[in-house]
Parts: structure tokens; sequence; C-alpha cells
């Protein structure tokens, strides 16, 4: 943010991106009116929670984003002796306020979503969309954290590992059960995708049972692979010579 | 204390020849050498101790600073600081040490000074008072006054370097390492951190592992020399074990390590 020009043309960028997305799914809907039984509004109110936590986890592990620099420069080795956990100082790195320009977007859809939809608000319904942000930008982190974790081994990034971060982002605009059985219960029992969008949405449209409501919460034990995972990488670093 | 047992590391270095071919060629077949930088070393150094450990490029001196403060996780052996692993109780080791690295800041490149040590007394939770008396003697013994509010960026080397080990003492650590501490410095900055380093030994006894290339400094602040080559550790001695060897100290460590062959 210290160079104001720069943050505010940044900002707007990232509104137009998401907001192109946007249009996307409109033309879509112009042309068939329900896709999998799921109408515009209530896709809108998927898309546009699904785009609230993946910026949220962009903003914050924004370090974990461009760790691949962090190894190859050495950096890491500052952060290993400095008495905190590696994780939080990765974190710490680098915030990425520019993702503010998604998060508006997110936030006019979902507004836009509410009022076009029939849903009748009680506390139980708030708390699952709260539960759905907090899950979801933790699975998005854990992701963050497994492209992170493979630096250890690869240096570099690994391209593939996008499929899961910016194809998430893609795919996650529809409700997961559109893609067929197959990839739904990949996305319940291997990467908690579901977890986070297709399931409790279903509650929000009266549509699921429940206890629908907690599985956010669950997905977020997806965390502790990925945790794992990193442990391991940071024990196979291999710093820079010098 | 620090004591280091058959601790073992290698790595992987891969190789290939110059050219878009072979570049083309490493993408599917990658031919790579098992290099051992640590073979079986040990060896023990006793609190308040300045040991100097020396060694060619690439003899694997780095690697047991890193391994020593946490940095590195040696496929084999035993090390214990104080009662700790480094590698297994990260968090509680680091805040017992210090390091420096000659050739990698410490500190924030854009911020002046002063706002890095402020960062670092938040990061190891250093008291108000604590810090204040470290902060007030380090400035005096190391003539930082004048450079406490300019970015890093703008410092010369040897004002870095000054900072930097400031920076790394704020904490008042058992343990310092300095990798290369005077790589690159004008004389007179060299006999002040030289000078540094010895009153902290006497008057804190904090324990000192130092590397280096400049056997001034090992003359000038080490007794115990230990001689490491091509991953192992060839001599642990005094001074007096080198000199022997030639009329002076470089050409002592020249003869010794064409003896050795490293």
């Amino acid at each position: 943010m210290q160079y104001k020009t720069s943050f505010f043309l940044t900002c707007i960028g990232q509104f137009l991106v998401s907001f192109n997305m946007f249009l996307g799914v409109y033309f879509m809907f112009q042309r068939f009116h329900s896709v999998n039984g799921f109408r515009f509004h209530e896709v809108l109110l998927c898309f546009s929670i699904m785009l609230m936590e993946f910026s949220l986890a962009e903003a914050l592990a924004r370090g974990f984003d461009t760790f691949s620099s962090t190894i190859s420069n050495g950096e890491f080795d500052r952060i290993m002796v400095r008495p905190r956990n590696e994780i939080f100082q990765v974190l710490g790195s680098k915030i990425e306020f520019t993702r503010v320009g998604h998060i508006l977007q997110a936030i006019v859809m979902f507004i836009y979503g509410i009022l076009r939809s029939d849903i009748i608000w009680d506390y139980k319904k708030i708390l699952t969309v709260l539960f759905m942000l907090i899950g979801g930008t933790l699975v998005f982190t854990g992701i963050f954290l497994i492209f992170a974790a493979f630096c250890f081994f690869t240096t570099e990034g690994l391209e593939f590992m996008n499929v899961f971060i910016y194809g998430a982002r893609e795919y996650g605009k529809y409700p997961i059960s559109i893609y067929g059985k197959r990839m739904l219960q990949i996305c319940t029992f291997i990467v908690p995708y579901a977890l986070i969008q297709y399931y409790p949405l279903l509650y929000l449209l009266g549509r699921g049972k429940n206890w629908y409501m907690f599985l956010p919460l669950l997905a977020s034990l997806f965390l502790v692979p990925c945790y794992i995972f990193w442990k391991v990488g940071v024990r196979h670093y291999k710093s820079t010579g010098s | 204390m620090i004591k280091v047992e058959h601790v073992s590391k290698t790595y992987k270095v891969f190789k290939r020849d110059a050219g878009f071919q072979s570049a083309f060629k490493a993408l599917f077949h990658k031919e790579y050498e098992l290099v051992s930088a640590l073979n079986d070393v040990s060896f023990t150094i006793e609190d308040g101790e300045m040991v100097g450990y020396i060694g060619p490029n690439g003899a694997g001196k780095s690697s047991t600073i890193k391994i020593l403060s946490g940095i590195l996780t040696p496929e084999e052996g035993i090390v214990k600081i104080n009662g700790q692993i480094p590698w297994k109780n990260r968090i509680a080791h680091v805040k017992e040490i210090g390091v420096v690295f000659g050739q990698r800041s410490q500190l924030w490149w854009d911020v002046p000074v002063l706002d890095s040590f402020q960062l670092l007394k938040d990061i190891y939770s250093i008291s108000e008072k604590t810090y204040k008396d470290n902060l007030e003697e380090l400035t005096s013994l190391l003539n930082l006054s004048d450079l406490l509010q300019t970015p890093t960026r703008q410092l010369s080397l040897g004002q870095r370097m000054r900072c930097e080990i400031a920076a790394s003492l704020l904490h008042s650590p058992k343990i310092l390492f300095l990798d290369e501490p005077t790589i690159g410095l004008d004389a007179v900055s060299k006999l002040a951190v030289r000078e540094f380093i010895k009153s902290l030994n006497q008057k804190h006894k904090t324990t000192v592992i130092l590397t280096t290339h400049d056997m001034q400094d090992i003359e000038a602040l080490t007794n115990r020399i230990i001689l490491i080559g091509k991953g192992r550790v060839l001599m642990d001695g005094t001074i007096d074990d080198i000199k022997i060897h030639g009329d002076n100290m470089d050409e002592a460590v020249a003869n010794l390590y064409h003896e050795y062959q490293i």
C-alpha cells in the first residue's frame, strides 16, 4: 500500500476480473434457466461465497504463493533462525490487500443473490455462511500450503497445483454436483471442496439435512495433512550454498 | 555445551553440460552426484569457549553452522546443544542462539535499523529492560549511534555488519555463530568487530563459533581451532598446533591444506 495509484488500479483490475466471471455466469443463465436444478441466484450465492473464501485465503496466504523465491534466494534461512512458527512467519511476510477488489465484487454478488432468492434467514443460516467462509478460507490456505511445501523438493513451484488453486475457483462457480457423481466424491473425501460449498449450500437453500451446516468446520481438518506435508518439507530443506 | 556426534549430511548435486542440447536431455534423464558435505563429524564445545572453525571453500563449514542453528536436518548423527536437538526443538533452541551470516542480511532491507531491532524485540519477546540495556551497550561498543536511523540498504558493508552483529545479540544469546563475519570489511571495521567479539566473550561468557578464511581473525580471537576438509574433522587443536606448520598463519594453513590434500 506504499504506492497509492498502483494499489487502486490493481483493486479495480481485480474487481473487473471477477466481474467478467460474473458476466460469464449471467449470459449462461440468459440461455438456460437452470443448471442441474440450480437457478441463477442460487448459483450466484455459491459463486460469491466461494470467491470471498478464495480471495481471503489468497490475501492471507500470499507468502506461500511466492514461496519458491523465498526458498531459492535463501531467505528461508532467516525464518528458520527466528523463534516463531515458520508458517506464521511466511504468512506474515506478505499480505496482499489488493484482493479487496475480488472481495468487493463477491460481496456485491452475494447481496444481489440474497435479494433475488427466497431464503428465510435465521441465525442458523447466518452461522452456516460464517462457517463456510472460515472453512473455505482454511481449505484454500491448506492448498496454498501444499503448493509451498512442494518447493522444498522441487525448488520451483509446480504448475499442476494451479489446477487445484485456480481451477477450484473456476469450477467452484457452480455447485459441484453438476460435474457428476465421481467429481462430487473426489471433492468430498479427498480435497474437501464440496464440504465448504455444495453441502452447506443445500442447507442454505433448504434442500439439505441440518447437519450439513457443520460440514465446513469438518473440512478444516484438511489442514492437518497439509501441515504434516509441510513439516516433512521443512526437514528436506536444503538451503543454498555459501 | 555443544555436543556433535557422528553427523553426516549429503547433498544431491545435479550435473549437466552447457548448451541447449544437454539442457533438453537433462529434462528426461538427470544426472546427479551425491556430495557428502559432512561425513561423520564429531566434536564437543564447552560453555564460554571461542572456537575457530576453518577449512577450504566447500569443506562443510556453513553446513555445520546451519545444522547447529537448526536450519538443516542431518541424515545421521546426534547434535545436542544445551540439552536440545536443534532441528527438533527449533523454537526453544533458536531463542538461545544468535547467528550472523556474513553473506546474508538479517535486517529488514527498507526500514531504519532501529525498526528492525524493534521487530526483533517482538519476535524474541525481549523484555523492555533487557532490550534497553542491551541496545545501550551494543550501541556504545559497536559505535552505532549514527546508524540506527538509517535504512539498512543505505549502510556500507562495514556499518551493516556491525548492525547485524548487534541484531543477533539483542536477546542475549548464550551461543553466537559467526559465519564469515569479517568478509569484505576494511581494516578499521575488522578491528572493531574483532575487539567487540573478544570483549563479548570475556564479559558475558558467550560461546562463540567462528568460521572464516581470515587467519588474522583466528589468531586474534580463538585458542581452539577445528580444521575441516571434505566433510571430515582433520584436526582439533590449538593455534600453536597450526603455527608449527609454517612461518605465519596463512602459510601454515596452506601447508596443512596441502598435507591433507583438501
